[in-house]
């Protein structure tokens, strides 16, 4: 018994040490074994006061930008993690929000906001090609949308030969064999690659750029080897997505209106850059933001949440979202609640734009557009013909608005088609992209 | 003065009958009343009729799901496919169906049809290839999802029609005063009374009971025990099933709809007094279990306490429930 | 006579190799491996997205060692407790607990690493002594109360965590880009890991006391062991190693994220993979030896899948079917042999 009783408390102490350690940077151990006990409750508390007072707690933080965030580190919700936070990039998005397309003839997909141009003839190449493209997986419609356009402009490029593709089903461990794998492999001309998480794929993408030209899309990396960056805002479209969304519902909502922000789920960049995005706007208005949660991108827990929402607090007259799978389930909520309509962001997929069509809804859609994956082979092609490249390349954001609503309404579409995919003019639209001739 | 005497020891006998049945009750009922008490205190109008309808239509999934897992686990099994039977329901409802009110009635039948031969599988798997059921249902639970989400090519397509919808959504306006008395709520008494008649009063259910508590013994007594397990699994795929129509029906398409599920159907369920491995399980006490579970997310979500540690008092509250119900066991013998 | 002795001859031989097998000990699932190591080269042949053949391609073919690393670490702790006749379902969340908590403690510095590692092995093995308490001394089932420990350290971690928090340094990461000669280091160690394993189950008296009360715990207990500490010791073990899993995940990563435990689905994949190598779940019966060869399928399964370029769909209805095929093609030839 004697030795089991002996490790058991040596090992409690080193919990202990962990917890100091946990708590309060770098300790030097011991007596700050009970302030870490004390740290931890109060994080929790913290936590508590974050979801309801949101806004307050956005008002002081903004104003000391980005410094004071770590305080609200340990908690969830309004907090927004230093780690993604950068006001220099904030204020790059919004100046990006001035800027006009300087090729404003071109289609949009290939339409660029700065030049950043890159030579590239040390990569070009006679054709035919074969294109390899590690992706970090097709588990959300999003990417379902996105990856079709890509295969189909894959097919407009006679002079691709191969394209192979990786699927690494949402698993940064899976993403590096993936990488290493097709480096190893020895056939890539070119790699594609769009990763899972931008700080666990960094080491993977910096090996496979020692080997052979790398194009990075959708979420980035943290190192500038790849050829180049495509991205919406070269790389600011998360601040901008947020403070689009946001923006509408102050100039549409009146003082002291109650707002909802609804979020898929904390510490995915791209996701944290639009709550970002959105919340130095919130601090700065009047309006009352009662509550930041996290639905998981799941319908019936986003319904709950709203309908919880509205018994709660009377009325809910705004609902900010970082992604819009579940803007209508959250339309809904209000419907069964016998509510009139909130003022609402949602995005660019069919459900939302068929709802706000029929319903008249006050609404705008930001987009993350998936026509950048279009632009993600076109980059990959221009650099193996040797041509100059923007890095990064900074593609048009646009939202539609009830100005341009009709345009992209397509009722004859997937109920989680991304209109905004610039596919409609290419071969086997709308069926390759599941929906029916019209 | 005898006449009197003979009251009162009535009196108290029914008292006492009372007492002792309130003393043995299962203990989740109490779980589930402090629960709700808390969540009343906490929100007032939680408790008004309309209010408390909402709250039920939307724990009548997680409540029939737990219902069906706990015939598997009576019988000494796990499902671990019910998560995913639920989100294959949803995507493939909504690919048949696609918005046309004709097609509702057909694709439930079928659901109800395809539910049945995942249970099928599950109980053939586990009787004839002497599977683990943990793994047959691993390993049903990657197929049926990755069935659905390769039938739609990872994204949803369609709509579910406004009459496929109204189980999950709607309700009977009109009825004793209410705003409406949701379709859910019904299905959700019909289907449990329904289970429990089957699992406590007939004789298939002492079969199922006597199968989880010693399979060699039920055999010897003329129990078909493999006839008895795969059927165990095809209930529980059918009700999941039934959640899936709900729960597409009050969320519409998703394929988020249904993931992590099933654990929570089997925790609810042992919370409820369900013993894992067989032998011991309750319908009733099993879906007060599901309720209780979904109070406690409403009173940790009123409480303002975040997400993330809100799992750890669900983690904390479950270890709890079941140490306690280990240590009376125990104390009983 | 003569005549009919060359066929004898042959049947003895193929009489002596079966033989030899069966009395080498080797897992079953050994043979498994080898069909699907087959069937990967014909499906390459056939449908490879290339013209060359993966299997001569010296550095895929480590890296289907490199891929079976994580997995296979955990999946070792997990035999244990199976073995045992208990199940850990918390190992998933004890990996993002560790990856989480070396990027924190280590903060880029190479200083750090020693008395983090100590320190992160240290919350390991406090995880399994709450694990093997809970189910020896206050008899809560062991997939309940390791799910519910589970949902506690989620519950925690991701209160103080709430996205990647610092680094590990550049040294540390050694363990999982370091080589020593062809053979990466974490191979290496894997190999490492089964090999102590396999000494601890076999040829120590604590690995025959650990497969008697996974045999009968009873009987064990009956027979003057001391079965709970026994139990308990088997949590520990497994506990150890998914903090060794989190470890070389995080220097993979660089940096750990509190879902990189679940997102890799490293709880039901190692339970998977201890079953498919020959642990049974009522416990008593299995070795690591086994495991690592159900990790392996999982691995080359992974690799043959991206060479011959499938649907991500597709690939889960096939491993889902290859999880039960191989099993019950285990359990149904036991059940000959048992005849």
């Amino acid at each position: 018994m004697k030795p089991f009783r002996i490790l058991f408390f040596v090992l409690a102490a080193m919990l202990m040490v962990a917890l100091v350690a946990c708590g309060g940077g770098a300790p030097p151990a011991a007596q700050q074994a009970e302030q870490a006990a004390q740290q931890v409750e109060q994080a929790a508390g913290e936590a508590a006061q974050d979801v309801e007072k949101a806004a307050d707690e956005a008002v002081a933080e903004v104003s000391e930008a980005t410094s004071s965030t770590s305080e609200a580190l340990g908690s969830e919700g309004a907090a927004v993690a230093t780690e993604f936070y950068s006001q220099a990039d904030y204020e790059a998005a919004l100046r990006m929000r001035d800027l006009k397309p300087l090729n404003p003839d071109d289609p949009v997909w290939v339409q660029y906001l700065e030049e950043n141009w890159v030579d590239t003839t040390q990569y070009k190449k006679d054709p035919p090609y074969t294109v390899c493209f590690s992706n970090a997986g097709v588990n959300n419609p999003w990417r379902v949308v996105g990856y079709t356009t890509m295969q189909a402009e894959v097919d407009l490029h006679p002079e691709i030969e191969k394209f192979i593709h990786v699927d690494a089903e949402g698993n940064d461990e899976k993403q590096i064999s993936d990488i290493q794998d097709l480096v190893a492999g020895g056939n890539c001309d070119i790699l594609i690659v769009s990763p899972n998480t931008t700080k666990a794929l960094t080491p993977a993408v910096e090996e496979a750029c020692k080997s052979l030209p790398v194009i990075v899309f959708d979420r980035g990396v943290q190192t500038d080897c790849p050829v180049a960056f495509v991205q919406p805002f070269g790389g600011f479209a998360g601040y901008n997505f947020g403070y689009e969304g946001a923006k509408f519902l102050v100039d549409n909502l009146p003082a002291k209106a109650n707002v909802i922000a609804l979020r898929i789920l904390p510490g995915v960049d791209v996701l944290e850059t639009r709550w970002a995005g959105a919340r130095n706007l919130f601090a700065e208005s009047d309006l009352n933001v009662v509550a930041v949660e996290f639905g998981d991108g799941n319908n019936d827990k986003v319904k709950t949440i709203v309908t919880d929402a509205i018994q709660k607090y009377g009325h809910i007259d705004g609902v900010w979202m970082d992604a819009g799978a579940t803007a209508v389930a959250a339309l809904e909520a209000f419907e069964d609640a016998g509510q009139p309509y909130p003022v609402i962001n949602g995005e660019d997929q069919q459900d939302f734009l068929v709802k706000w069509q029929q319903e008249g809804l006050t609404a705008i859609a930001p987009t993350f557009p998936t026509f950048q994956w279009r632009t993600a082979v076109i980059a990959a092609m221009m650099t193996l013909k040797g041509e100059r490249v923007n890095d990064p390349w900074a593609l048009p954001q646009p939202a539609i608005t009830q100005a341009n609503l009709d345009q992209y309404v397509q009722p004859n579409m997937p109920p989680l088609f991304y209109a905004m995919c610039g596919c409609e003019t290419m071969p086997d639209f709308p069926q390759r992209w599941g929906g029916t001739a019209p | 003065m005898t006449q009197l005497t003979a009251t009162t020891s009535t009196v108290e006998s029914l008292a006492g009958r009372i007492w002792h049945r309130l003393r043995t009750l299962n203990p989740v009922y109490y779980i589930a009343l402090v629960l709700l008490i808390g969540v009343v205190v906490q929100n007032p109008v939680f408790i008004q009729p309309d209010n408390f309808l909402v709250f039920l239509s939307r724990s009548a999934p997680p409540m029939l799901l737990t219902a069906g897992q706990v015939f598997v686990l009576v019988s000494g099994g796990f499902d671990l496919s019910v998560g995913s039977v639920v989100t294959s329901t949803v995507i493939i409802s909504a690919i048949l169906a696609n918005n046309d009110p004709g097609t509702t009635w057909w694709v439930i039948l079928l659901m109800l049809a395809g539910g049945a031969v995942v249970g099928l599988v599950n109980g053939m798997v586990t009787a004839y290839l002497k599977v683990p059921s943990l793994i047959a249902t691993l390993g049903t639970l990657l197929i049926v999802r990755g069935i659905g989400l390769f039938w739609s090519g990872g994204a949803p397509r369609g709509y579910l029609p406004d009459n496929f919808r109204m189980w999950g959504r709607r309700g009977i306006t009109g009825l004793f005063g209410l705003r409406e008395f949701p379709y859910a709520v019904i299905l959700l008494i019909v289907i449990g009374v329904l289970l429990w008649l089957l699992l406590h009063r007939l004789n298939y259910g002492r079969q199922l009971l006597a199968l989880g508590d010693n399979p060699r013994a039920a055999r010897l007594s003329g129990v078909n025990v493999n006839l008895v397990r795969i059927s165990a699994f095809v209930i529980c795929s059918m009700t999941a099933v039934v959640a899936g129509v709900l729960l597409g029906g009050r969320g519409g398409v998703s394929i988020e709809t249904g993931t992590g599920m099933e654990m929570q159907s089997i925790a609810a369920a042992v919370l409820g007094g369900t013993m894992l491995l067989g032998g011991r399980g309750s319908v009733p006490a099993a879906m007060a279990g599901a309720l209780a579970l979904e109070l406690l997310f409403s009173l940790l979500n009123l409480l303002g306490l975040p997400k993330p540690l809100r799992d750890a008092v669900q983690g904390l509250i479950i270890i709890g429930a079941v140490a306690y119900a280990a240590y009376s066991a125990k104390r009983n013998r | 006579m003569a005549a009919i002795s060359p066929p004898a001859s042959q049947t003895s031989a193929f009489d002596r190799a079966r033989h030899w097998l069966r009395d080498s000990r080797i897992p079953p699932v050994y043979g498994i491996l080898v069909i699907i190591f087959l069937v990967s080269i014909v499906l390459d042949l056939v449908f490879g997205i290339d013209d060359q053949l993966y299997i001569f391609n010296r550095t895929i073919m480590t890296n289907v060692l490199v891929r079976s690393v994580a997995l296979g670490i955990v999946a070792v702790g997990q035999t244990f407790v199976m073995i045992g006749a208990s199940i850990d379902l918390s190992v998933a969340y004890l990996i993002s607990l560790t990856a989480v908590g070396a990027s924190f403690l280590m903060n880029g510095n190479p200083d750090n690493i020693w008395w983090s590692v100590l320190v992160l092995i240290g919350i390991g093995v406090v995880v399994g002594f709450v694990n093997g308490t809970l189910i020896t001394r206050l008899k809560v089932n062991s997939l309940i109360a390791t799910l519910g420990v589970g949902l506690i350290i989620k519950g925690l971690l991701n209160a103080a965590f709430d996205n990647f928090a610092g680094s590990v340094p550049a040294s540390f990461q050694t363990f999982a880009y370091g080589s020593i000669g062809p053979m990466p280091i974490s191979v290496l160690v894997l190999f490492l890991v089964v090999a102590v394993g396999w000494f601890i189950l076999r040829r120590m008296r604590f690995g025959a006391h650990l497969y008697a009360t996974g045999g009968s715990e009873e009987v064990a207990r009956l027979s003057g062991l001391r079965t709970e500490r026994i139990l308990t010791m088997a949590h520990i073990i497994c506990s150890t190693t998914a903090v060794l899993t989190g470890l070389f995940v995080v220097s993979r990563l660089r940096s750990g994220a509190p879902w990189v435990g679940t997102d890799g689905l490293y709880d039901l994949e190692s339970i998977a993979a201890t079953v498919i190598g020959g642990t049974t779940l009522s416990g008593g019966r299995g070795g690591v030896w086994g495991t690592l060869a159900g990790v392996l399928i999982f691995s080359l399964l992974d690799t043959t899948f991206n060479q011959i370029g499938i649907n991500a769909y597709m690939k889960q209805i096939l491993r889902g079917a290859i999880i039960i095929l191989a099993v019950g093609f285990y359990t149904v030839r036991s059940m000959r042999e048992a005849a």
